[in-house]
């Protein structure tokens, strides 16, 4: 449509294309004023919002990197969150596969469809040949086009002597197709081409509903080993430097490590003394103190002044590593995991081929002949297709992703909301999952008016937690910056700028003892701003939520034993502190052995193993990039009620799906006896087939409002 | 009955003819933003000549 024509600025003149999920999009002022916020941007050439799907595409430089565009979102008023890397490549091919599979067997569908209504409206003799004769030039393309993912998967199946949904699907359409041929070619009365080309469509429906929430895939280990710094500068005997990258870096090399770099190994600080965000791998979000002797780690970032480190480990042995192949190795048990679709097949497809066989044996003992007894079978094998149960499950956990989208709560697969239902034991990590995981100012009320105009207009123009904090925290109390010039950042100390002339600033406090600070300094006025990591609004709420549906909640965290004490006690859970990744997997490992199936919810990296490791997994926006890749579901905003919801919901959803498979199986018992003694036309399998699909796709829409 | 050679593969005709313009326009990525459109009729384009 008329998208502003992309205006590169960009002095290297190229764009990379990015992709957020912006939740809060819920109407046509949310697009405009997205498309233009960021449009106005010097750096974004083109912002694009996809409103169904709400997500923004955004087309910008690449110094203009993801996180400001995230901050330039919440600026706007919109919760982003980065989607994964690149949605439309592997999954959507696949997607588009499927749907062209499905529109050819519409096509064909409708067609034949036609021609059959003529026949069973009584078109005899010449007539009736020359119309199956048509519906046969039509069906073996569309069949030999549409039904191919269910060959090829039937085929893998077989080759490694297992049954899947497919292999009766398979053996149904083409002996149903075959059979019709021969029909055909022998001018006999019933050719079942409509029923073999509807059920392929039928069943196509289900498998793109299916691929529409496929498995992203999980590349969750290149992104953590990502983070770790690409190298570092080392120090050698003579006191040159240069620049050695990280796999090269080995143990006893001295490396200079300047602010803001992020680690490349292991090491022990032997100079200089500084604070380092080891958010990625404690999930404390409070920068901590280094001095000589303390152990850094890989992957932390050095916040305050350069520092020389001697790496004690590096590439494969940082404590970093560590946690790549925990996850990796912790991620293999879900992949055992059985579909409930796949446990039904595996009753099911057994017992079609064998009342298909018994059929055929059983006309034949009764002197019906080899064709007639052929042809019961086949109505059998028709009959009894899965039409329904292909989309039983895709089509109720279609409904009810996106019901849990508009609350907030990204689902990545259906399988997700398998494992979610049956979750019965909670566990929560503290800082960022119980908590906001940002600073936020503990009380605003000493700031007046124009105090706060200036603290939001200082604040704003700096990445530094607390003022990203400050400035979430006022713009909440609808504050509106005050004009602040020549706004400069020191970094290390804090803000300055000119407001009417004097110089107004906001400085790391002075004051020492009571944690996180900054001061507001105006003229000699000095104002103490205390900072603290509140809980989210609604963890109360949540919690009880939770406990209502029978799951117990307890707390694991990487935080002192003493502060996740504190925590557990006001919200009166359990909590367990000074849990390693690795200790936080054993615990896992444990509770799984007791039958418990656990649900994770954590931020940080330190959560990795666990959200990969446990039954299933929910991880906040403001996880690691490697926490939502390897979680289940990933929940925006503040509140932490999307987890019980989720819980709910997916509850709910396998209840549908349950009474869905009951639908189908009533279904059967009433159509099955009908087949076996020979009463089924194709016109009575085109109205039983029609009539089961509908029921469970209605049955499955009914989800649309669980949510709420 | 001479006319069913004719109407039938008109009517096949034009149901190649949708299943093709199906093609075309999942091609084009007409499917991407089902709801935007009908949103996007409300914006005002004052930047727009």
């Amino acid at each position: 449509m008329n998208a502003p024509a992309p205006v590169l600025d960009s002095p290297a003149g190229v764009c990379i294309d990015s992709r957020f999920t912006v939740p809060g999009i819920k109407c046509a002022g949310c697009i405009g004023k997205i498309e233009r916020g960021l449009g106005e941007l010097p750096g974004i050439a083109a912002a694009r919002v996809n409103f169904s799907a709400k997500r923004v595409a955004v087309s910008h430089a690449p110094e203009f990197d993801d996180a400001r565009i995230i901050e330039e979102l919440r600026k706007l008023g919109f919760e982003a969150e980065r989607a994964a890397e690149n949605p439309l490549a592997r999954d959507d091919a696949e997607t588009r596969r499927l749907l062209r599979a499905m529109a050819v067997a519409g096509f064909g569908m409708m067609n034949i469809m036609l021609l059959s209504v003529s026949v069973w409206a009584g078109a005899d003799a010449i007539t009736r040949d020359m119309f199956h004769w048509i519906s046969a030039l039509i069906a073996v393309p569309v069949v030999a086009y549409s039904g191919r993912p269910f060959f090829a998967s039937a085929a893998m199946a077989l080759r490694y002597r297992r049954t899947n949904m497919d292999v009766p699907i398979s053996i149904g359409v083409l002996l149903a197709t075959g059979l019709s041929i021969y029909e055909t070619a022998t001018g006999g009365k019933h050719a079942y081409f409509d029923g073999a080309v509807m059920l392929l469509f039928f069943l196509l429906a289900g498998r793109v509903l299916d691929a529409v929430m496929r498995d992203r895939a999980r590349s969750g280990i290149g992104a953590l080993l990502g983070r770790m710094g690409k190298g570092a500068t080392v120090v050698e005997e003579g006191g040159k430097t240069r620049w050695v990258a990280s796999e090269s870096l080995a143990p006893g090399m001295v490396m200079l490590v300047a602010a803001g770099e992020s680690l490349a190994a292991d090491g022990e600080v032997i100079e200089g003394r500084t604070t380092i965000d080891a958010s990625m791998l404690t999930g404390e979000s409070k920068p901590q103190a280094v001095a000589i002797g303390d152990e850094v780690h890989a992957g932390t970032i050095n916040l305050g002044s350069p520092v020389t480190v001697r790496v004690t480990a590096a590439a494969d042995d940082t404590v970093l590593a560590d946690i790549a192949r925990l996850m990796d190795e912790a991620g293999q048990s879900r992949s055992r995991y059985v579909r409930i679709a796949d446990r039904a097949a595996r009753l099911y497809a057994p017992a079609v081929h064998s009342l298909a066989l018994l059929s055929f044996a059983g006309w034949m003992l009764a002197g019906a002949g080899v064709h007639h007894s052929l042809l019961i079978a086949v109505a059998v094998l028709i009959i009894t297709c899965p039409c329904a149960l292909g989309l039983a499950v895709p089509a109720a956990q279609v409904v009810a992703a996106g019901a849990l989208m508009k609350r907030g709560l990204l689902i990545k697969d259906g399988s997700a909301l398998e494992r979610l239902a049956e979750a019965d034991r909670a566990l929560f990590d503290k800082t960022g999952t119980l908590t906001l995981g940002e600073p936020r100012p503990r009380d605003l009320d000493a700031l007046d008016g124009e105090s706060r105009a200036l603290a939001l207009a200082l604040a704003q123009a700096s990445q530094h937690p607390l003022s990203k904090g400050l400035a979430r925290a006022l713009q909440q109390e609808g504050v509106e910056p005050a004009r602040v010039l020549d706004i400069a950042e020191q970094p290390g100390e804090g803000l300055r700028g000119l407001f009417n002339g004097s110089e107004v600033a906001l400085l790391r406090s002075q004051a020492v003892g009571d944690g996180l600070a900054v001061d507001l300094v105006r003229g000699d006025r000095r104002q103490h701003i205390v900072f603290s990591d509140p809980l989210r609004p609604d963890v109360h709420a949540a919690l009880d939520a939770l406990a209502g549906l029978g799951v117990e909640s307890a707390i694991v965290s990487g935080d002192r034993a003493a502060t996740v004490e504190a925590v557990a006690d006001e919200l009166g859970l359990s909590g367990r502190g000074d849990m390693k990744p690795a200790d936080k997997l054993d615990l896992l490992e444990e509770l799984a052995g007791r039958g418990y199936r656990v649900l994770m919810v954590g931020d940080g990296l330190n959560d990795g193993p666990a959200l990969a490791g446990a039954h299933v997994s929910i991880a906040p926006g403001g996880a690691s990039d490697v926490s939502q890749q390897a979680a289940d579901a990933v929940f925006v905003g503040e509140r932490l009620m999307p987890v019980a919801l989720a819980v709910r919901v997916a509850r709910r959803t396998m209840a549908i799906v349950r009474e869905n498979f009951l639908f189908a199986a009533i279904y059967n018992v009433l159509a099955v006896p009908l087949a076996i003694f020979g009463f089924v036309t194709p016109l009575i399998a085109a109205i039983a087939m029609s009539a089961s699909s509908l029921v469970v796709v209605g049955n499955s829409l009914r989800l649309a409002r669980a949510a709420k | 009955m001479t006319i069913l050679a004719v109407l039938i593969p008109v009517a096949l005709f034009m149901g190649l003819c949708g299943l093709a313009a199906f093609f075309w326009a999942m091609k084009r990525g007409q499917f991407e933003d089902l709801d935007g459109a009908a949103n996007r009729i409300l914006l005002d384009d004052e930047e727009d000549l």
